[in-house]
């Protein structure tokens, strides 16, 4: 059996107002011990206001090999994009 | 560099006819400087080289913050104590941050350290020279973390996300050492003669341990041009080594010291200066574990970690346990 510490991923809320982004990973015993860490390691200089952490194997991530099927149903709903449509110059701004 | 000799685990870089349809597709997502991610497909070779880079990357960041954690007591004032604090404390950070880009290719942290440990991993040459007096906390900040810089701020663009990431923030809190770095030479070489005596015996003693930080000379370099190709050495040793002797020579002449190198001269031509070589026959003595500190180096890792285990345990049964009591509620 490891005696490794698990591995945590840490995101972080840079100012009020923005969500949280995944800043980097760490190791702690628990959840309690990994956000003390990712403050000491993560917020050394102001980024963070607010500190989410997710140990790494509970993270269900999308596979690099379905890349074209996966996301290829939305490059033929173009119309998605605001662009997408002809609005003449005299209308103004929209 | 914090990353010195490192053998690519390939013998030769393919052509794209030997290549296989993955490899080609592979260095063709490179060559458009797309990052890699650790899910991505990529070759083994790629792999096991990145892991000895990032690997020797990380242990040369936690090795090296022994010559410094060594004036930590004696600092000669409470500020400079706490800023030298936040610098070796940045360190362990940066060791931490290179650990986990590792572990994205599979290896697991404590394999790496017991990699170290073992002396089958190696950590940068510089970090096995004493820090003798307090100058040399300014002469590492200055010209050991300048070196680092001059490697790192290319790695940014390397080819592998998270190694390039962990890049990105690296370099961020890198300027702030070089910085405090310098302005401990400037104190000294503005002080007391005995003070200014011990900035000009510092920058004598690391001048040219850091410019064997970038490796062996290009001539004798070998297994570069792989790594080259694949975009986790971006660029070669001498071209880091003049550009690092261009930018520090200039700064040693503001401190008013001088130049261990009495042969350096400016070459207008190729709009940089000529100066000497470092004895190489003493790096490789270094790299095969043979320098001032090599053991004492090693000695005090392995004891940390040694010493640290019933902390590890301990932490790892507490949380076990209060788990498992939350879960019988």
């Amino acid at each position: 059996m490891s005696k490794e510490w698990p591995l945590w991923e840490v995101f972080i809320r840079g100012q009020h107002g923005m969500s949280h982004r995944h800043i980097g990973s760490l190791h702690a015993p628990d959840a309690e011990m990994a956000i003390k860490n990712a403050r000491d390691v993560y917020t050394r200089r102001n980024e963070g206001v607010s500190i989410w952490v997710v140990e790494a194997v509970h993270i269900a991530a999308s596979s690099p090999s379905d890349k074209g099927p996966f996301y290829e149903p939305s490059n033929s709903k173009v119309y998605r994009h605001p662009a997408f449509f002809d609005i003449p110059d005299d209308v103004g701004a929209m | 560099m914090y990353a010195q000799m490192i053998k690519t685990a390939s013998n030769s870089v393919k052509t794209r006819d030997e290549m296989s349809d993955s490899e080609r597709a592979f260095q063709d997502r490179i060559d458009a400087g797309q990052k890699i991610e650790p899910k991505d497909w990529m070759p083994d070779d790629y792999r096991a080289t990145l892991i000895r880079q990032i690997g020797q990357h990380a242990h040369s960041e936690i090795v090296g913050q022994l010559p410094e954690g060594n004036w930590i007591t004696r600092a000669p004032t409470l500020e400079r104590k706490a800023i030298l604090i936040a610098k070796v404390q940045d360190e362990a950070g940066h060791g931490l941050y290179l650990y986990c880009a590792a572990e994205t290719l599979g290896v697991s942290r404590d394999e790496l350290i017991e990699e170290l440990h073992a002396g089958r991993m190696k950590y940068s040459s510089i970090f096995n020279y004493p820090t003798l007096n307090w100058a040399d906390m300014g002469a590492i900040g200055w010209l050991v973390d300048g070196a680092a810089i001059m490697n790192q701020v290319p790695l940014q663009r390397t080819s592998y996300g998270p190694y390039s990431r962990a890049m990105v923030r690296i370099c961020k809190e890198e300027s702030f050492h070089q910085r405090q770095g310098y302005s401990i030479m400037l104190k000294m070489a503005q002080g007391n003669d005995a003070q200014k005596a011990m900035a000009q015996d510092s920058l004598n003693r690391f001048w040219y341990p850091s410019l064997m930080m970038f490796g062996p000379p290009d001539a004798e370099s070998v297994h570069s041009e792989q790594s080259m190709a694949w975009k986790i050495k971006i660029n070669t040793n001498d071209e880091l080594r003049q550009k690092f002797v261009d930018q520090t020579v200039p700064q040693i002449e503001y401190l008013g010291l001088e130049c261990p190198d009495q042969t350096i001269t400016w070459n207008a031509e190729k709009d940089g200066y000529d100066y000497a070589q470092p004895d190489w026959n003493e790096f490789f003595e270094v790299i095969k574990g043979n320098g001032p500190c090599n053991k004492e180096r090693l000695a005090a890792r392995v004891k940390a970690w040694d010493d640290g285990e019933w902390v590890r345990d301990g932490l790892l049964a507490h949380a076990k346990k209060k788990s498992a009591r939350v879960a019988a509620e």
